[in-house]
């Protein structure tokens, strides 16, 4: 639990004392040189993709400097906007698609999850002990055995092929729910509400008024963590979607990774549009992590099951 | 989670109630329970229909087949029965478990070295190292198989470059494993060491002191204590590894269409059941490959947490 509260940039008390007596700079420096190759190594798919961005279709395959340098000439701003306006603008689409199913999802699973994990924590209702029990089953149900079935049970009704198709399963977060109730369970203290209730508060005012701001940096962490896991959710919209027009940023670069590969981009290079287009979806959620760094830092340790 | 039970936690459901808290619902049960449930509806609404309804459906399926002259007929369990003698069912659960066994290690090592190292250096570089390795996570596995994939392409990524025309193709038959091994790798290790790094940043650092004392060096410090004291954390690590392998789906679907043929059609369960299910509509096959998965990781993970439930503490 301390983690979540804790900011992590402080250095730790031992850190700072084993510094002052003087550490053998020799240990540090092969500590420094591990942490320089685990850079290079988890950066430069980064590094590939944002130098082949600036590649015109035939720089890709023969760059006089390799694959991981830049090539002659600078297309970068080419390959833009043809990504933006190839087939109507549909890249723009699956962008706010994304963006709509990983809000929608992300924020009704949150939703959800402080009411139950609340609720779970505490009151004491009926049922309570074996609708817990049914929900830590729930976090070890792999999510993608569900795809097959819900895709079936979804066509049974007539919403394949439609945003709710995406949103709606997507909502469905027990672990969610789990670190609520157990971040709920501490974070609000039994007196605290018992002493609203006698000065007459009711149940729905003491929800938003006393529990919800103390349960403020859990929120924050099921909410990244499930707006996180619809973004980069594949098989789920890969099943439950048809149309094209309405495909997540991931399902439609696999398609056009599909085509590209059976030459079918109507004269114009696919490998940059995907190149260009990876680059260009991949920058929300990055910029999201680093700006919110604070937030995730310690909040991610209690992780996620998607 | 894993942090969260090193303390005893005081409101460990087999815990009676406080006095204060017994005399208060004698006197508002009724109304307790109904407020409890009306906040647990609309999560209950949604677990019935989009997790208990699918299950059920799935295994209802499950026990039919559909002839195209025959029509929809009952089956028992003999959709079952020939997935446990399919060769492509059980081929794919043998690549993924014996996926797990290279994976897991692999993604393990490298996020506890990385966090051992985190932990022990304090500069401006480690910090920007950490965001670095963590950086993948926030990148969705379609993205990073693709980009892989260019990487690994011998017309488009630096490894001919490197060895000419001896280049490996790490998406041939042979090369497969350790393929798909760096991709994974490479997408969560980063997320594992953040959990990692948080578990050993709650150490306390006085245990360090007293070790130190008694002539602990760093290597002795790191494998005696820190480790041990991070075990529920590495076993939440382990869960999470395992989960995400024996599902594993994007990858595999991602990059077939530049193996060259090295990745079929039933390489694991999942990539299985989708085919079966998008391309030859095999619905009730399909459903009885999905319900087998679920349950057989259902069953292994439950197994595992009960088995490590002293150290883990995700069933106490």
């Amino acid at each position: 639990m301390s983690v979540l509260t804790k900011p992590l940039d402080t250095p730790p008390a031992g850190a700072a004392a084993s510094s002052k007596r003087g550490k053998r700079p020799k240990r540090k420096l092969g500590s420094h040189v591990f942490l320089a190759f685990l850079v290079l190594y988890f950066v430069m798919p980064l590094w590939f993709l944002i130098v082949s961005s600036t590649k015109n279709g035939s720089g890709l395959f023969s760059s006089p400097n390799g694959a991981l340098w830049f090539g002659d000439g600078f297309h970068l701003f080419d390959n833009l906007s043809t990504l933006f306006t190839y087939n109507d603008g549909i890249y723009l689409r699956w962008l706010r698609n994304s963006l709509l199913y990983a809000l929608g999802g992300g924020i009704g699973a949150t939703v959800l999850a402080v009411l139950a994990g609340y609720a779970f924590a505490k009151f004491d209702f009926p049922g309570r002990r074996l609708a817990f029990s049914l929900l830590l089953g729930a976090v070890m149900v792999p999510m993608t055995a569900l795809v097959i079935p819900t895709f079936i049970m979804l066509s049974g009704v007539g919403m394949t092929n439609t945003i709710w198709a995406v949103i709606l399963p997507s909502m469905l977060s027990p672990f969610g729910v789990y670190l609520m109730r157990v971040y709920a369970a501490d974070a609000v203290p039994d007196e605290l509400l018992d002493a609203a209730r006698m000065d007459g508060a009711g149940e729905f005012r003491l929800f938003f008024q006393v529990a919800l701001p103390l349960m403020r940096p859990a929120v924050v962490t099921v909410l990244l963590l499930s707006v996180v896991g619809t973004w980069n959710n594949y098989f789920l919209p890969l099943a439950v979607l048809s149309d094209s027009r309405l495909f997540p940023v991931t399902v439609g670069i696999n398609l056009w990774q599909g085509l590209a590969g059976a030459n079918n981009g109507g004269g114009v290079s696919l490998y940059t549009l995907i190149i260009v287009g990876s680059l260009v979806s991949i920058v929300p959620l990055i910029a999201a992590f680093l700006g919110l760094q604070r937030y995730w830092q310690g909040g991610l340790s209690l992780g996620s099951l998607k | 989670m894993a942090t969260l039970h090193t303390a005893p936690r005081p409101d460990a459901p087999t815990a009676g109630p406080p006095a204060g808290q017994r005399r208060r619902k004698q006197g508002r049960g009724r109304s307790q329970g109904l407020i409890g449930w009306a906040f647990l509806a609309p999560f209950a609404v949604v677990f019935l229909v989009f997790l208990i309804a699918p299950l059920l459906y799935a295994f209802y399926l499950s026990l039919y087949t559909k002839g195209l002259a025959t029509g929809e007929r009952f089956a028992g369990l003999e959709n079952y029965s020939r997935a446990f003698s399919d060769p492509s069912f059980l081929n794919g659960v043998w690549f993924v478990v014996r996926f797990s066994f290279i994976v897991i290690p692999a993604q393990m090592i490298v996020a506890l070295a990385a966090a051992l190292v985190l932990d022990s250096v304090t500069s401006r570089f480690s910090r920007f190292a950490r965001l670095m390795i963590f950086i993948p996570y926030a990148i969705p596995a379609v993205i990073g198989a693709v980009i892989w994939g260019f990487l690994y392409s011998p017309s488009f990524g630096p490894l001919e470059q490197l060895f000419g025309d001896d280049a490996p193709f790490l998406l041939s038959p042979d090369n497969l494993f350790y393929g798909f091994t760096n991709v994974v790798t490479w997408q969560w290790a980063g997320y594992f060491m953040i959990i990692l790094y948080a578990a050993l940043q709650g150490i306390d650092p006085s245990v360090y002191e007293a070790a130190k004392i008694d002539g602990a060096g760093s290597w002795q410090i790191a494998t005696r204590i820190k480790i041990p004291m991070i075990s529920s954390a590495l076993i939440l690590v382990l869960v999470f590894s395992l989960i995400g392998t024996l599902q594993f789906f994007a990858e595999p679907q991602v990059l077939t269409p530049i193996s060259n043929g090295a990745i079929g059609t039933d390489i694991t369960p999942n990539v299985y059941a989708f085919n079966l299910a998008f391309r030859f509509a095999q619905f009730n096959y399909a459903s009885a490959i999905s319900f087998a998965l679920g349950i057989v990781v259902f069953i292994g993970v439950y197994i595992f947490l009960f088995a490590t439930r002293k150290r883990g503490g995700f069933l106490q």
